[in-house]
């Protein structure tokens, strides 16, 4: 196997490729570039040797200003998501983490989990009102009006909550996302602009 | 595979022996590896019956919690290999007396490795559980995060130790892989079949595990880490090969999406403009998008009907007809000469714009042409005609087609809030700009969808506002009726000037002032009025439409009006000229033949240019056209240029210092006006369709003008103007502009086709010259060229006796066809409300009930916080069988996927109704941790 140097072993780098979702599984290339990626954020805290599985973490601040990240308005969520402690500090495990789920070959449910943890912004498992409204405000840069924000959140969990109980459960999400047009695809499809968009995916690294 | 299975056909029966051998090697190795692992139980699962059958028993229980955690923890991901898995060995142990040495094979094969011998022992500690119904639990502990935390804490750092000794020692043992591989050529047949039956699980597995990490990943990680090393043995054991394939088979998919992705980025980079009109529909909204998206289809549409002109008139012409000056339709006459080069005179397209190819006058009326023999004036015609087909042709299709993703999208509404606010963030976005024109988009829709909403939650007083538009209709139909009659009335009035010479200013100019003036003063008016209505902004939109077209349609029919007053006398003009020149020529030859006794006629010897000649109307209705057209682009631009830029500079800077907020007061920025523009846009094309009989050149003028257009405006848009005070969507399908289209096409038809068809060409320009009617041409070329039968064919096709029937049949056939459209439409929304209704069912039953369906709980159950209470009774009954798919939560809203999945799952019962192990193993049974974690988390099921 194309182990670089000595960061990962053999086996750490078998065991992941067939956890990560960048399954470029025959591409052994793909671990290494990522790690580089990660260590490239901060290469003085990052040691090259990751066989004994040091105990490192990167502050959010760095993980944010990835190039992927920083024009995300939910990259602070992502990373806090992401990351063991949900401060947004990454270990490089996390940050793997991160990588495959986002990238394009991450499933659909897999990629639904996560997001609804994104958007569950007080962690407590449920899509409330203020989520939605903490959500609208940071994907529209808080340029809607009060009312319209009051009225949007209303007419979300109208629309999207099953149980009637006024907030989203990972349930209602899923069974809202897996009906839309395409909620994975239409992140390519309709977005014209992404033409230079660098994509969130170790493929691309 | 195929290679391995044939070989071991080949060898099968020798090997036999080999295997009893080998089958104590494993053992022995099994045995030792044991103290060595500080987890004895090695091939415990296939060992079963054998010598150290029984110290793994006790290990076994030794290992209890630890095994069970771990085999908890992987459960989740193991849930399909975890039924299939288990069943095999399950079999195994069944089949284990009288076959003690196949499982004897399979043991030391699995021996071959210490993690596998790991992997099985946490496999089999698994499998125990779930036999007693523990699968569930398993499943769970994994899957609430936080809610059987403290029970996995411990299992979990051990679990990480283990598997930090096992990844040790897979370095080491990784090379023994190839020696493992020959050495399973040495199996039976059946062996084979089940170990592929296992490995085939296991790929499942393994292919799967990846979207299946719900937990923190390092777990996963480590976890999944022992999985791969039963993966990448079995793999070694049965399918090297398959590995690598499956390994190419994903890296190619990878590959497969990747270009799919650059592929259509590629496209969307290939349709013109896209990114512009996306930027502008960014931050203008979609009403704004439409407009621009019509531009862009006209454009397409012009280019194709530029290139038939061109390239089947206009090029033959240039490089095989006669050149400019050889005979008189090419040349300017003497008396125009002097100022046929002035700068003034060809902005009003005549000197040698008059003669050049732009115009019908410049075509020759050869039949043939050039040494290709090209047979111009047919062409000629047959591209006029073409041109409206075509147009006609296109037009209808696109409408047809629009309707059509209009009657697809019905689903459409039901998360419209939800999908934008959860789907529409991009997550691919890196780079800054981007992000901002995608931040703007997001808030436009959001904007729209407000609009919508808005209007559909507006409780109003019905009758007011029946009677308020029934006032506004009122009010405007009274408006459109007074400009109709001023129009008609300044028109007969223009006539009667038209023969007077002591003419004021005013006088001269009324008709244009009058039209001006209202195409000033009514669209505004009829905004306010509209204001009456309080329409849904994308219905008024509509409405202002119409009514403008209306009012434009006067514009129209005064133009025509004046242009076939112009036609009528430059007709009588040219009979006179006609009958002089002819008279003058018989004159000549008669004289010419008198004098030199030559009956063969030379023609005179005059210069080209001196020839008398008649005022060919069809290339003064050609120029007129081509000014209209050229004017109209100069209007345009310049009110652009000084509506909007000049405007929006003025409010920019005069702001600093001015007395009042001049960016928020009264001048502001300007709206861009969809209505206006469209409308615009549709007259051009009509001019361009009624001009470019008579002036092919028209049409490549119209695309220079659509061309620039669409980066003028784009920029003057982006630049210059503010988004709407309520941003609209568009409706979906454009086909009211469509609509407009086809109206325009229709009525520009009319002149068109009435000239070709009544009024007798020029005689001495033009590709008709000579001829009664222009379609002559189509009769010459039958008679002369086509062969005579064709002819007769013709004759009869165009018998009343044959005409009336088809024109019958037609009606017939768009009668019958309007029917079943509408009989679709109606069961089309008769599904729309079936879909409603059981919406609204599934929406009340899940509110009536809470536990629905099994899936649906076994999903809650993945929030951690809900599992809390009290762990159920451990007993299971099989059904959680099916939970393996229901870890993946997304599955859960589509039925379908669900379905599938628990097919999936569900072959294995059948392996696994047999299961009978021997009770040692399953010694340990539920331990504290287990119990737990086997809680379903909603207390117990109803089953």
């Amino acid at each position: 196997m194309g182990n670089k140097q000595t960061i990962f072993t053999a086996q750490q780098l078998d065991a992941y490729q067939i956890i990560c979702n960048p399954t470029l599984k025959a591409n052994v290339l793909v671990l290494p570039r990522l790690f580089y990626r990660y260590r490239d954020l901060a290469p003085q805290l990052v040691p090259l040797d990751y066989t004994n599985h040091p105990d490192v973490k990167l502050p959010y601040e760095l993980i944010g200003s990835m190039p992927e990240l920083k024009d995300n308005p939910f990259r602070q969520r992502i990373a806090e998501v992401f990351s063991e402690d949900g401060e947004g500090n990454m270990t490089l495990d996390n940050f793997l983490d991160m990588f495959s789920v986002l990238s394009e070959m991450a499933p659909r449910d897999l990629k639904a989990y996560y997001a609804f943890k994104i958007y569950d912004f007080n962690n407590d498992d449920f899509i409330c009102k203020s989520d939605l409204e903490k959500t609208l405000n940071k994907l529209t840069r808080n340029e809607l009006t009060e009312d319209e924000v009051k009225m949007v959140c209303e007419k979300v969990i109208d629309e999207a909550d099953l149980d009637n109980d006024g907030r989203l459960s990972l349930e209602d999400f899923q069974h809202m996302i897996n009906r839309a047009p395409d909620f994975l695809r239409r992140k390519k499809e309709k977005e014209v602009l992404r033409a230079n968009t660098v994509k969130l995916c170790p493929a691309s690294l | 595979m195929p290679r391995r299975s044939a070989a071991v056909e080949d060898v099968g029966i020798e090997i036999d022996e080999d295997e009893t051998d080998s089958d104590d090697g494993g053992n022995r190795r099994k045995a030792n590896r044991r103290p060595a692992g500080g987890r004895g139980g090695g091939g415990r699962g296939r060992g079963r019956g054998k010598k150290a059958g029984s110290d793994e028993e006790e290990d076994d229980e030794d290992e209890a919690p630890k095994g069970r955690g771990r085999g908890g923890n992987r459960r989740k991901p193991g849930n399909k290999r975890g039924g299939g898995k288990n069943n095999g060995d399950d079999d195994d142990s069944e089949d284990e007396s009288p076959k003690k040495k196949r499982g004897g094979a399979a043991n030391r094969k699995k021996g071959g490795k210490a993690q596998d011998s790991d992997e099985d022992d946490s496999d089999d500690g698994k499998g125990k559980r779930g036999k007693k119904g523990g699968k569930k639990g398993g499943k769970e502990e994994e899957s609430g995060k936080g809610k059987k935390g403290d029970a996995k804490g411990k299992d979990k750092g051990k679990d990480k130790d283990d598997d930090k000794k096992k990844k040790k020692k897979g370095d080491s043992s990784s090379d023994s892989n190839s020696n493992s591989d020959e050495e399973e050529e040495s199996m039976s047949e059946g062996e084979m079949a089940r170990l592929m039956e296992e490995v085939e699980e296991k790929k499942k597995l393994i292919a799967t595990i990846r979207n299946k990490p719900w937990r923190m990943k390092r777990r996963l990680v480590l976890l999944k880490e022992a999985q791969q090393f039963v993966d990448k043995f079995e793999g070694a054991l049965g399918k090297g090969k398959g590995r690598k394939w499956y390994a190419y088979k994903v890296m190619m998919t990878k590959k497969w999406i990747k270009f799919q992705r650059d592929f259509e980025n590629f496209r969307t980079a290939c349709i013109p403009w896209e990114r512009k009109i996306k930027e502008v529909e960014s931050h203008f909204g979609s009403s704004v998008a439409s407009y621009f998206i019509f531009l862009r289809w006209m454009y397409g549409m012009n280019l194709v009907l530029f290139g038939l002109t061109f390239g089947l008139v206009v090029i033959p012409e240039v490089l095989m007809g006669l050149p400019y000056g050889s005979i008189p339709r090419k040349t300017v006459p003497r008396a125009e000469q002097d100022t046929a080069q002035d700068y003034s005179v060809l902005m009003d397209f005549n000197g040698y714009c008059k003669y050049s190819v732009l115009f019908y006058g410049y075509y020759d009326d050869k039949r043939t042409i050039g040494p290709l023999k090209f047979r111009l004036p047919l062409s000629y015609l047959l591209v006029g005609i073409g041109s409206f087909g075509y147009s006609l042709m296109l037009v209808i299709r696109t409408m047809a087609k629009n309707a059509d993703v209009g009657g697809g999208d019905g689903e459409e509404g039901e998360f419209t809030f939800a999908w934008k606010m959860f789907t529409s963030w991009d997550y691919l976005i890196g780079n800054a700009e981007t992000a901002d024109n995608k931040y703007a988009s997001i808030t436009t829709s959001f904007k729209e969808s407000i609009v919508d909403e808005q209007e559909n939650q507006k409780d109003e007083n019905i009758h007011l506002r029946r009677f308020l538009r029934v006032l506004a209709n009122f009010l405007i139909t009274c408006s459109l009726g007074g400009s109709g009659y001023l129009i008609y009335f300044v028109v007969k009035r223009s006539q009667e000037f038209a023969n007077r010479n002591d003419l004021s200013w005013y006088e001269k100019n009324e008709l244009e002032i009058i039209m001006s003036l209202l195409g000033l003063v009514c669209p505004p008016l009829f905004e306010t009025i509209a204001e009456l209505e309080d329409y849904h902004p994308r219905i008024a939109l509509k409405w202002q439409l119409g009514r403008i077209f209306a009012l434009f349609l006067g514009n129209l029919y005064t133009f025509l009006f004046a242009l076939f007053d112009e036609v009528n006398s430059k007709l009588d003009e040219e009979q006179s000229i006609k009958n002089a020149s002819i008279w003058a020529m018989k004159e000549y030859y008669a004289n010419y033949s008198r004098l030199l006794n030559d009956s063969d006629a030379t023609p005179p010897p005059m210069s080209p240019a001196d020839v008398i000649r008649g005022p060919c109307w069809e290339t003064a209705v050609g120029i007129e056209f081509v000014k209209l057209t050229v004017s109209d682009i100069q209007v345009t631009y310049l009110t652009i240029l000084i509506g909007d830029f000049a405007r929006a500079v003025i409010v920019r800077f005069l702001n600093y210092c001015w007395c009042w907020d001049l960016e928020a007061g009264f001048p502001s920025y300007g709206e861009f006006d969809i209505s206006g523009n469209v409308l615009g846009l549709v007259f051009n094309q009509g001019m361009i369709w009624m001009g470019a009989f008579y002036a092919p050149g028209l049409v490549g003028i119209n695309v220079l003008r659509l061309l620039s257009s669409m980066y003028y405006q784009c920029w003057a848009v982006m630049a210059t103007n503010v988004p709407h005070e309520r941003v609209f969507k568009a409706s979906k399908s454009n086909n009211f502009y469509m609509g407009l289209l086809l109206l325009i096409l229709f009525l520009s038809l009319l002149p068109v086709v009435y000239t070709i068809m009544t009024l007798p060409p020029s005689f001495d320009c033009g590709p008709f010259s000579g001829r009664a009617k222009m379609f002559d041409v189509i009769m010459e070329t039958i008679t002369l060229d086509l062969p005579a039968f064709m002819g007769t064919l013709f004759s009869y096709a165009a018998n009343p006796g044959l005409i009336i029937p088809a024109v019958l049949l037609m009606v017939l056939a768009i009668y019958y066809l309007n029917s079943v459209s509408e009989a679709y439409q109606n069961s089309n929304m008769e599904l729309k409300k079936k879909m409603q209704m059981a919406r609204d069912e599934e929406k009340n039953r899940r509110n009536n009930k809470d536990s629905t369906n099994q899936v649906m709980k076994d999903l809650e159950d993945l929030l951690p916080n809900r599992s809390l209470s009290p762990p159920p009774e451990p007993e299971k009954p099989p059904e959680p069988e099916a939970k393996p798919t229901k870890t993946k939560p997304g599955s859960a809203g589509k039925g379908v996927n669900l379905q599938k999945d628990v097919a999936l799952a569900s072959s294995n019962p059948n392996v696994r109704g047999p299961v009978d192990r021997p009770p040692g193993p399953r010694g340990p049974g539920p331990g504290p941790g287990a119990g737990r974690g086997r809680g379903r988390g909603r207390g117990a099921p109803p089953s």
